[in-house]
């Protein structure tokens, strides 16, 4: 995978980090510009994020396709834990929640490595909500039958099921690459899309947001956020379409746009669940825990329409 | 302080300081207490209140048959050799792996629920067991709450803090352990929990046991939030 296009977007991503992380920290030093001392700070625990995250990645992707596929798997593992924790749950769902647990979500991802498509793309959206349906039911506690295998189910689809497609995305033969790399490359632009998506929706809700979507969900999410944010994605995205293998330029901008778009509706989805529960985000309700899920809801709505766009517009077969 | 009486009650000790356990059986401990820990998804609160080895009781509330390992997985290693938890016997007696893990890894006081005697009364057991070194794990309100909630205190805690003032009395409050195991279930669903550790509390001269138990719940309910 050391083709050239792959050592350009990871020298640009490295100079990127690195000029960032030289602003953020002369502006920590220097608190006498009149900047927001809250902002910058934040703007420095993101960056130590994005420090992270590449690392990590970067890691995954050296040590190839199984391992990446492993890493995702355990971040919705972790997510998961997280929905259902917050999820209120019966007595009567603890036999469904830990086949759940231990064998559909594991067994999902081994489909997912296997790349079964046939198979994974079926087996949680059917299988595995033909047995929660089922095992709650033998369970014998009848109060809210539907809301309760609903939520476990809605959390098993988010979490585990739509996440999945992102690691998915290193098993498609895509036409004329030049190895491994160019499907990492593909992985990479959609995580770099999401992120930057999620960035530009608070610059850009910050700086005109004024038209809330849903004041009673989120009081920072605004129609000009989400406007903005698919614009400058869909803009960044065509700037970078060289380094997503099967796109063109016109495939590279519309997949910007449109993850940023999902991204945006993760971001709300999200927001409405922990509103109902009344919980800020996702860490606070378990201190000490970083909070996964906060972290990957956009990427969770934007992954599996990220790969079947890319099916759709390039042919590629699964 | 200790009166001439206790003192006396007191010695021999049936365990002197680190009691040593084979090799095999603090490794299965070690990995007891990691997989405790990352099955329960803890994380682990000090609040008002610092790890120490200096004699203590811990006391909470009890939600799941895991409450017990995972509070003595949840401490410091070198405060979790001085840690032994006070268990119910009839359920870590039964089955030659239970009582091993009781007896061998744990180093758990079992008490006998359904055959208490005068001479034998639990806290004297625990107080005998403890020496002057190990600090306890117990749970007050003797079984496991069904609904979720703390129920009343047993008077066990008082006595315990009758006859030996000087130890410190730390409440610890479990939470969501009882989603993870449930009464009744075997098989433990890999969700999040949270032990938080609060300030040691200590009897006041003269307080009546009543009052002093409800203190001590309000003080386990108080680390919820």
């Amino acid at each position: 995978m050391t083709d050239n296009r792959t050592i350009a977007l990871v020298a640009g991503v490295l100079a990127l980090l690195t000029a960032a992380t030289a602003v953020g920290q002369f502006l920590r030093r220097h608190p006498d510009r009149g900047l927001d001392l809250a902002a910058i700070r934040t703007f420095n625990g993101r960056l130590r994020g994005w420090w992270i995250l590449c690392t990590v990645l970067a890691a995954a992707f050296w040590l190839g396709t199984t391992a990446t596929v492993v890493l995702f798997g355990l971040v919705s593992f972790w997510a998961l834990r997280e929905f259902i924790t917050l999820t209120p749950t019966r007595k009567g769902d603890h036999r469904a929640l830990f086949w759940v647990f231990v064998a559909f979500t594991p067994a999902h991802y081994v489909l997912v490595g296997l790349n079964r498509y046939d198979i994974f793309s079926v087996f949680l959206p059917v299988y595995a909500t033909l047995f929660i349906l089922a095992r709650v039911a033998f369970a014998g506690d009848y109060k809210r039958f539907l809301e309760r295998t609903a939520k476990i189910q809605a959390g098993l689809v988010v979490c585990v099921y739509c996440l999945s497609f992102a690691p998915a995305l290193l098993q498609l033969e895509i036409p004329g690459s030049e190895g491994p790399g160019s499907n990492f490359r593909l992985l990479f632009f959609l995580i770099l899309l999401v992120q930057f998506a999620d960035c530009m929706q608070y610059v850009w809700s910050r700086m005109l947001g004024h038209r809330l979507v849903a004041p009673t969900v989120s009081s920072n999410r605004t129609w000009e956020g989400l406007l903005g944010s698919a614009t400058s994605t869909a803009l960044l995205a065509g700037a970078l379409w060289w380094a997503a293998p099967p796109f063109q330029l016109w495939q590279a901008t519309l997949a910007g746009f449109v993850v940023a778009a999902m991204g945006f509706a993760g971001g709300m989805t999200m927001s409405a669940i922990k509103r109902d529960r009344g919980v800020k985000d996702y860490g606070t309700l378990v201190v000490g825990h970083g909070g996964v899920l906060d972290r990957i809801d956009s990427m969770c709505f934007a992954a599996p329409v990220f790969y079947h766009i890319t099916l759709l517009v390039t042919g590629i077969k699964p | 302080m200790l009166s001439p009486a206790d003192l006396r009650a007191l010695p021999p000790e049936p365990h002197s300081v680190g009691r040593s356990r084979s090799p095999f059986c603090q490794a299965v401990g070690l990995g007891l207490a990691a997989l405790a820990r990352l099955l329960a998804g803890a994380s682990i609160r000090w609040i008002a209140s610092q790890p120490d080895t200096c004699q203590r009781v811990y006391f909470a509330n009890h939600t799941s048959h895991l409450d017990a390992l995972v509070i003595w997985a949840s401490l410091p290693r070198s405060i979790r050799d001085l840690t032994r938890p006070v268990a119910a016997k009839d359920y870590w007696s039964r089955g030659m792996v239970r009582r091993w893990l009781a007896q061998e890894v744990f180093d758990a006081i079992l008490i006998d629920r359904t055959d208490i005697k005068v001479h034998q009364s639990p806290v004297d057991i625990m107080l005998r067991e403890a020496g002057t070194t190990h600090s306890l794990i117990v749970f007050p309100e003797g079984s496991r709450s069904v609904t979720g909630e703390v129920g009343e205190f047993k008077s066990g805690l008082y006595y315990l803090a009758k006859k030996r003032p000087e130890i410190e009395l730390v409440p610890v409050h479990i939470d969501n352990l009882n989603r993870v195991l449930p009464r009744g279930e075997f098989l433990p669903v890999p969700l999040l929990s949270c032990i938080s550790f609060g300030p040691p509390l200590w009897l006041e001269r003269g307080e009546a046991k009543l009052e002093f138990l409800a203190r001590a719940r309000r003080a386990v309910m108080a680390l919820k939030e």
